[in-house]
């Protein structure tokens, strides 16, 4: 079964979360990330951070946050546990820090279908931003695998 | 990054210790990511693979740290990869990069993640500022 393409444009209801020193600092652990900027505030501020510095990729995290974060895929009859990541795209408009609320706002931006509908692939497009202003624009490509209809 | 940037630079390269089930556990935890293929051996057999295997984003960390510790991380201003290949367990992954160019007050980067036996699992890009803003 293909996505059907009437899910382009589908937007998950905004989230706000408040981003915590200690999941930053289990985030530096799991990625082998010893500067001690990522886990001590001081070290932060002599770099001239306000507090710890959200890393580049975590800002993908902050979706897991959700209660469902797999929604938007099961609620178009995909399996979380057969899509793979196929590409992700960070653009940065300002640094995030340890303490910010930031609210993403995501919706399914594309869907298209590759090799003659042996591969499907959505597009997912997340604006996160701050009360004063946007932190960053982040694109997921899913890759779909067999989700041609069975001859 | 130190002195003058040129194209055809290489970045130091970052290699990271072999990915363990307890790495691929903690990231989980970390990242919030529990989709079960990559911590329960059963759950990613019971969809047609063989094991479990690492988070992409656990390989998109490591280029970030490759990046970060070439630049202070306010300079990033773009960064993006496609995830060319899965990740097995015990992997033990090389962060590459070059600069391609630069232009605009910034330098442009090709970068990769690659295993011991050649296999290149992310290929990417990422635009860094030469200096503060």
């Amino acid at each position: 079964m293909a996505i059907d393409t009437a899910a382009v444009g589908t937007r998950s209801p905004d989230l706000t979360v408040e981003v915590g020193r200690g999941r930053l600092r289990l985030f530096a652990r799991a990625t082998g990330e010893h500067d001690p900027v990522y886990t001590d505030p001081a070290a932060a501020r002599a770099e001239g951070h306000r507090d710890l510095p959200v890393p580049p990729t975590f800002l993908f995290c902050l979706e897991m946050d959700r209660d469902d974060p797999w929604a938007y895929l099961t609620g178009l009859g995909i399996d979380p546990r057969r899509i793979l990541h196929g590409e992700q795209r960070f653009t940065y408009h300002a640094m995030a820090y340890a303490g910010d609320r930031l609210t993403l706002a995501a919706h399914i931006s594309d869907v298209y279908t590759k090799k003659g509908g042996a591969l499907d692939f959505l597009v997912r497009t997340v604006e996160v931003t701050r009360a004063d202003g946007p932190v960053a624009t982040l694109t997921t490509v899913l890759v779909v695998p067999g989700s041609r209809d069975a001859p | 990054m130190n002195g003058r940037v040129r194209a055809g630079d290489p970045l130091p390269p970052l290699r990271v210790p072999a990915i363990s089930r307890t790495t691929l556990a903690l990231y989980a935890g970390a990242s919030g990511d529990y989709n079960p293929v990559h911590v329960d051996a059963d759950a990613a057999r019971e969809v047609g693979f063989e094991d479990v295997f690492a988070h992409g984003m656990l390989s998109m960390a490591y280029l970030g740290r490759l990046l970060t510790g070439w630049a202070p991380q306010r300079r990033v201003r773009s960064y993006g990869v496609r995830f060319t290949a899965m990740t097995p367990p015990h992997a033990e992954p090389v962060c590459t990069g070059t600069v391609s160019a630069v232009q605009d007050g910034a330098a442009h980067l090709d970068i990769a993640v690659t295993l011991a036996d050649g296999t290149v699992t992310l290929r990417g890009t990422a635009v860094i500022a030469l200096a503060d803003e």
